[in-house]
């Protein structure tokens, strides 16, 4: 007869057989048995987090960065109800998490036992999937096929809520399945014609576009080198939305700059004016499209997506190929080259002219900024922190607010998974535990969170698991005393009016980091600015960097509420001749 | 068009929704009928009716069939949303207009009143099947199968012969022919 182990031994087992190697979690009662079991398990190593979000944002930094699914571990009631935004965060960006929250015995399920929540019915909108395990001989199958709906097709999160004395009980262990039976979920059963109808549309384009997202960077590095093939193969620019950054080089040629709100002109301009609008692995968020009755109105529109519901879901689109971005553009480029038989010839000529506008558009330079010898421009203090790192392979994360619109306008990265940033949710709070995750993950690689000084403070608490397990992380701040997207939109939107967006009371940045045991380093002047971000890289260890920027900039270009993409707003360059007036006024 | 000071865009012309019967397939397990729900009221979705039950003991599948309206594009999302669910085998869905689809709702009236009132409503529920399901001197429990409108009509109707009380099911479905949902 085979061995009984207990429902925490259970756990332990099927974390190693997914060769699961770190865990990120915070105990309590109804857990204790779990964490128990965890010096039995050499190879799994746990991170003890400050807060429950922090575990959760930590799994979704280590899972963007490294590929592989993030674990959670958490306790039954507060335990559970703290890891819910991070839960959502993933679902929206679809992050693959295997959370794992304990929960009171299943006799006192549904008597308001202490520390009990309806976890499974609280995270049900908010998960893939989750599983209420209330049998012992369910666990082991349970928790393998967490996994297996977590990372297979459009990744996200699943939870798996565990009583506590299902944890205690015995069963055998069952072992993962090899063959994956997929419930009829698979979606990679697009066809050959769906792709030669495709080869067509791209040889007859004038005006084309493609336009990726975060399905390339889902896909697996293997989806950013074909879409390069893609992109040279066929001459055509690219964009990219804020997810799908790093899936091509941001300082090739071809490639325009993100797209949506705080896109730039070219890109922008470009997705209105096409005659053929490639999207490969974007969701048509509505940060992207701007008003939708005018979104890129003469064009042919092709989605590549893994996620059936994805089509047709805010865009109507000509041609639907649903399946995993590596297969179906390696597909298009055989294709391709296979039509050319070795010949060059191609529609490059045709698309001169297009490039030709392009140029034009790029001419206006929409991201620039006025330059100030005074006070430190936040624009600059990215694009000297980018010429500073780029030759360091450096994984960059973010809060949420203008520091992230900047810091994807003004960073370029030339490889998927350097860039973790909340976009689907837009969580405040997101790049500090982020960067602990991709830092356990990338022990050797330089990591920095890009931050605003409003968002940091809501999971600062997190620097203290950085100094714990030494993890040199780098939280650079641009500090410019406000909520600076909220200011901003109150400046352009509510007539100046600052409600609660100025923070009366900011805690001094550099007695935090002594405080927390880690290096603090503050800068004010545009001249040292330099010399302080080499003294943070060169520094082994945690640092907090108080960058103190112009409290006034603005997040520019922008598209204004309800406008289409070619009637952007530009910087204060281009603003002095171009001022907004009359009924415009009304609606930016 | 009003003035916008908001950064989503403003809601443009709609399409007129249309009601659409979706049949769907679950395995019959704790929480799945919430999920099914959770996802019509998370994302906006309408019910008009619901009528759920396990339809194969063996494999353990249930049969819920859900009476909607809304615009082809969300009558789309629903049905691709659906489909997203683990537990979901199979989705299928119709409009009510659809010839090749019987769709019946059941009622049960309660009248109270004399005999002849009684033998009224019975006179009226003829075209509907109506079974006498109790029956005292002064009261009888009706139960009718008809369409959705039809109930509604009755259930003014009987009104003034003494209906007290009416309860009813949602709509179930079935193909006509030799055919099955797909």
């Amino acid at each position: 007869m085979p061995k009984l182990l207990t429902g925490a031994e259970i756990v332990f087992k099927c974390l190693e057989d997914q060769k699961v190697e770190h865990i990120f979690g915070y105990p309590g009662g109804a857990v204790l048995p779990i964490y128990d079991e965890l010096k039995n398990h050499p190879s799994i190593k746990h991170i003890l987090v400050r807060h429950e979000q922090g575990a959760g944002h930590a799994a979704e930094g280590y899972a963007r960065s490294s590929g592989k699914p993030g674990v959670v571990l958490v306790t039954s009631g507060p335990g559970a109800t703290n890891v819910v935004t991070a839960l959502t965060d993933a679902y929206m960006d679809s992050v693959p998490l295997v959370c794992i929250s304990g929960q009171v015995p299943t006799h006192l399920i549904g008597t308001d036992a202490f520390q009990e929540c309806d976890t499974t019915g609280i995270t049900r909108p908010c998960t893939k999937h989750n599983w209420l395990v209330k049998d012992i001989n369910d666990l082991s199958k349970v928790m393998h096929e967490a996994f297996r709906v977590a990372t297979t097709g459009r990744p996200g999160p699943v939870l798996i809520d565990i009583p506590k004395d299902i944890q205690f009980a015995k069963a055998k262990y069952k072992k993962p399945n090899k063959e994956k039976k997929l419930n009829g979920k698979s979606h990679n059963k697009f066809s050959q014609d769906q792709i030669d109808e495709l080869v067509k549309l791209l040889s007859k384009a004038k005006k084309p576009i493609i336009y990726s997202g975060g399905g390339v960077i889902n896909s697996g590095p293997k989806a950013s080198q074909v879409l390069r093939e893609f992109v040279e193969l066929t001459g055509f620019p690219i964009t990219s939305t804020l997810q799908g950054l790093g899936a091509y080089p941001g300082d090739d040629s071809q490639f325009l700059g993100m797209l949506g709100m705080h896109g730039t002109y070219e890109a922008n301009n470009a997705m209105h004016d096409c005659d053929l609008l490639i999207n490969i692995g974007a969701r048509f968020d509505d940060r992207i499209t701007g008003k939708i009755d005018e979104f890129s109105p003469n064009s042919t529109k092709v989605h590549i997506d893994i996620d059936p519901s994805s089509i047709n879901k805010i865009i109507k689109v000509d041609l639907a190929i649903v399946g995993d971005v590596t297969s179906v553009i390696s597909k298009i480029n055989k294709t391709i080259s296979k039509r050319k038989n070795g010949h060059s010839k191609s529609n490059k000529s045709n698309i001169a002219k297009w490039w030709e506008q392009i140029g034009k558009w790029r001419e206006k330079d929409s991201l620039n900024f006025v330059k100030s010898d005074e006070s430190i421009k936040p624009q600059h203090a990215v694009q000297r922190l980018y010429e500073l790192t780029k030759n360091k392979d450096t994984y960059v994360t973010t809060e949420v607010g203008q520091h992230q619109m900047w810091a994807a306008q003004h960073y370029k990265f030339n490889k998927p998974n350097r860039w973790m940033t909340s976009g689907g949710l837009g969580t405040m709070g997101y790049g500090l535990p982020a960067a602990v995750g991709v830092q356990i993950a990338h022990p050797e690689k330089l990591v920095i969170d890009i931050a605003g000084e409003a968002s940091v403070l809501m999971t600062m608490q997190e620097m203290s698991t950085a100094v714990q397990y030494n993890l040199p992380i780098k939280i650079f701040i641009l500090n410019n005393q406000y909520m600076g997207m909220v200011r901003q939109w109150q400046e352009l939107l509510h007539e100046k009016n600052y409600s609660e967006s100025y923070s009366e009371a900011l805690p001094d940045f550099m007695k935090m980091a002594e405080a927390y045991g880690c290096k603090g380093i503050k800068a004010d002047n545009p001249d040292d600015l330099d010399d302080k971000i080499q003294e943070m890289i060169d520094y082994d260890g945690p640092v907090i960097f108080d960058c103190h920027v112009d409290p006034n900039e603005n997040c520019f270009p922008m598209i204004p509420s309800g406008k289409p993409h070619n009637q952007m707003i530009l910087g204060p360059n281009d603003q002095e001749d171009n001022k907004i007036k009359g009924k415009g006024k009304a609606l930016v | 068009m009003p003035k916008s000071k908001s950064a989503y865009s403003i809601p443009t012309k709609k399409q007129k929704p249309d009601t659409y019967i979706f049949v769907v397939w679950v395995d019959n397990e704790a929480g799945v009928l919430a999920r099914v729900v959770g996802l019509f009221s998370g994302r906006g979705y309408n019910i008009e009716s619901l009528a759920v039950a396990e339809v194969d003991a063996i494999k353990n599948i249930s049969r819920i069939t859900i009476v909607t309206t809304g615009t082809p594009q969300v009558i789309d999302q629903i049905r691709l949303q659906l489909t997203k669910l683990v537990p979901v085998h199979k989705v299928a869905e119709f409009k009510r207009e659809d010839k090749g689809v019987i769709f019946k709702e059941m009622a049960l009236f309660k009248i109270v009143g004399k005999r002849n009132k009684i033998e009224k409503c019975l006179n009226a529920c003829k075209k509907f099947n109506p079974v006498i399901l109790d029956e005292t001197k002064t009261s009888a429990v009706i139960q009718i199968t008809a369409l959705r409108r039809e109930i509604d009509k009755m259930n003014k109707k009987l009104k003034p012969l003494g209906l007290i009380s009416t309860s009813r099911t949602g709509a179930v479905a079935m193909t006509r022919g030799a055919k099955i949902f797909n």
